[in-house]
């Protein structure tokens, strides 16, 4: 995902660049969360904004989630473009009134006479002691409710081009950013452009085993194929799935019907989760398809841990992704290969920060 | 407004619910249906001091809102009985009217849903320099709710041209005020959080009108967010077109000093002792409202009916 080219900017950035595209060409769209205008930014997401566009379109927010969600809903109906910000996808519980009976509902129950243009970004957590109320990812609560889009953009280029598809959408969008993604660089262009709300990226391709991922275990999954490819020589596809609200099943199965194999990478608890809908989905439309069962690769079904040591093992890592793609194949473990293939996948740091040099904040 | 028109809108608001409890028991309106009857002056009295482009949001109780606000009672009739020219297309019922023509808005049955939607629809106003007002009315029972110290909180903030208009009725559903907030004023609520506020007898419509007035033009000029507390009695059961004074949840004392305070009689009386109003103008006003309703019927029972094709339809704009 990381393309030669002429500029290179962090998924941070890139938000942060395309509220700038959107709030330039489009005067309705205003920008508002608890630390929009202050000096973190939001992550630098939000940096600068104020004061380009200023306190009539950009605002701090008192801390009512579900009152300022209703505010920007009416905000909505009455001609204006909110783009709302929460730190954590675990504030946006707050608002589940608002986002579910009415965000969800209006244009249906309304029998199309309104609409609702809402994007409300959410940030999922992880690391440095993020623990059981900080690094949620709540993409398959908020996706089993019609009315409301559900995107976890993955790329910088994906970021930027996924959120000015959103802010241009009638419809409400939870558009979840992984707190992980932010410091990635990725070729974006700075100009606008436009990045659809339900399709699905190849990211790496191969004959053996489908990977669909979703956001930061995309990442995960693109370092797993390449270790098999270069330890093993075992190609895989890796598909980013980006939408998690209208799964693109068509670009799963397009790929399935070459591999024969399934594995589903999500970011979120085993049971219930967005990965589990996909593999039925599967399986309803193509199980003919399918050599052998599908496989979920998730966190497992508890809180996440604060303490360090309790969440060494709790997120599932490119070795586990590669595990999985090699039981599948029930490939030979016992070899020089796969012992490559462990050195290559050995993480560079601790395991609770995404990288060496990160030092925050979280 | 002239005291006819505001005494035919009440007349109006009355007769239709009426007819509409009347004809509930055929089954064919198959939603639930909240009444108003009792607590029309409020609705007549604040729409009275509304221009065509202020907008508003309600509740579950919300017939005479919209009713008063001149939403299509075609459009409400067919509505209830699931048809297609319903305001919703027979997606909403009872709880859920629109008529955007007139600038009403939206009404949904979660208590509180829609409060902070109307300081929304104000802040917007706000944001665009339009000259409107945005109209909220919540009950008693909002109170409880915490989005609405959140709606307040905001409103107040920015400053936003909202009238809160609460309808104080004492009871969610069967339960008294006593039994669910502690012993204080809900306007000092209100004030608490920076808004202007009045208090007034919600079944006097003259009285409406006066506060709703000073209210809309403090709104319409910068002055904030603007709140009033109107006391009034709901004849009829919580939801659904019966009395249900036998389940003993109120007294009948109580009951009988609810029904004397109706705000339709009261008026009719001080108009006829003005001079302002005859039997015979009350007389015409009967006859074309029970025409108007008769027809609304026809038009709702002869309309076209909805699919479960038809349901699958506008998930997404």
């Amino acid at each position: 995902m990381h393309n030669a080219g002429s500029r290179d900017i962090t998924f941070a950035e890139a938000v942060r660049e395309g509220l700038d595209n959107a709030m330039e060409r489009d005067s309705r769209v205003i920008l508002i969360g608890e630390g929009v205008p202050d000096p973190k930014a939001i992550f630098n997401t939000t940096a600068g904004l104020r004061n380009k566009y200023g306190a009539q379109r950009v605002f701090d927010m008192p801390l009512a989630e579900n009152g300022l969600t209703g505010v920007c809903i009416g905000a909505a109906l009455s001609g204006m473009r909110p783009v709302m910000v929460h730190q954590r996808i675990d504030f946006a519980l707050l608002a589940i009134d608002q986002l579910i009976n009415n965000a969800a509902k209006w244009h249906y129950m309304f029998d199309g006479k309104a609409s609702v243009p809402l994007v409300v970004r959410v940030i999922v957590g992880r690391g440095w002691g993020q623990g059981p109320q900080h690094s949620q990812s709540l993409q398959a609560m908020f996706s089993l409710v019609p009315g409301l889009k559900v995107v976890m953009p993955t790329t910088a280029y994906d970021a930027k081009g996924m959120l000015l598809s959103a802010i241009e959408d009638d419809n409400p969008v939870m558009f979840i950013e992984h707190r992980w993604l932010h410091q990635i660089k990725d070729n974006v262009p700075e100009e606008s452009y436009r990045v659809p709300l339900d399709k699905a990226k190849i990211l790496h391709e191969g004959n053996k085993v489908t990977v669909a991922a979703f956001s930061y275990m995309a990442v995960e999954s693109l370092i797993a194929a390449k270790g098999l490819m270069a330890a093993m020589g075992i190609a895989v596809d890796v598909l980013d799935m980006r939408s998690v609200s209208q799964l693109d099943v068509a670009s799963v199965i397009d790929s399935v019907r070459k591999t024969g194999r399934l594995i589903v990478a999500d970011t979120a608890f085993r049971t219930g989760s967005i990965a589990g809908e996909l593999i039925a989905k599967v399986v309803e439309q193509a199980m003919d398809l399918l050599t052998t069962k599908p496989v979920r690769v998730a966190s497992p079904d508890h809180p996440t841990p604060t303490s360090h040591f309790m969440a060494e093992h709790y997120y599932p890592t490119p070795q586990t992704i590669a595990d999985a793609v090699l039981d599948m194949l029930g490939a030979d473990k016992n070899s020089d290969a796969y012992r490559k293939l462990c050195e290559l996948l050995q993480r560079d740091g601790p395991h609770d920060t995404p990288n060496r040099s990160f030092k925050g904040p979280f | 407004m002239h005291h006819h028109a505001l005494y035919r809108s009440m007349l109006r608001i009355r007769r239709i619910e009426e007819a509409l409890a009347d004809r509930y028991a055929e089954q064919e309106m198959r939603c639930p249906m909240h009444l108003c009857i009792g607590q029309e002056a409020i609705a007549v009295g604040v729409c009275a001091a509304l221009s065509a482009s202020d907008v508003m949001f309600s509740n579950h109780r919300a017939h005479g809102h919209y009713l008063a606000k001149g939403g299509s009672l075609n459009a409400m009739v067919a509505e209830l009985y699931g048809r297609s020219t319903g305001c919703c297309g027979g997606r909403g019922g009872s709880m859920h009217l629109i008529d955007l023509d007139v600038g009403f808005m939206g009404a949904t049955p979660i208590v509180a849903g829609t409060v902070p939607l109307a300081v929304g629809a104000a802040w917007a106003a706000s944001l665009k320099k339009e000259k409107r007002v945005s109209v909220i009315f919540l009950g008693d029972g909002c109170f409880e709710e915490g989005v609405v110290h959140e709606s307040m909180n905001f409103a107040a903030l920015h400053k936003l041209p909202i009238v809160f208009v609460c309808e104080n009725n004492e009871f969610s559903v069967y339960t008294h005020l006593s039994e669910r907030q502690a012993k204080r004023p809900i306007y000092r609520i209100a004030e608490a959080h920076g808004l202007m506020t009045q208090v007034g007898n919600g079944n006097d419509v003259d009285e409406v009108l006066t506060l709703a007035k000073t209210a809309v033009q403090n709104a319409k000029h910068g002055k904030g967010p603007q709140f009033m507390e109107f006391s009034t009695y709901r004849w009829r059961e919580h939801c659904g077109p019966d009395f249900d004074d036998h389940l003993g949840y109120r007294t009948t004392q109580e009951i009988e000093i609810g029904l004397k305070d109706c705000p339709i009689a009261k008026y009719e009386q001080r108009l006829k002792q003005s001079n302002s109003l005859s039997q015979a103008d009350i007389d015409k006003y009967e006859v074309e409202i029970r025409e108007e309703v008769i027809k609304s019927f026809e038009f709702a029972l002869s309309s076209p009916k909805p699919t479960a094709m038809d349901a699958m339809e506008r998930v997404y704009a």
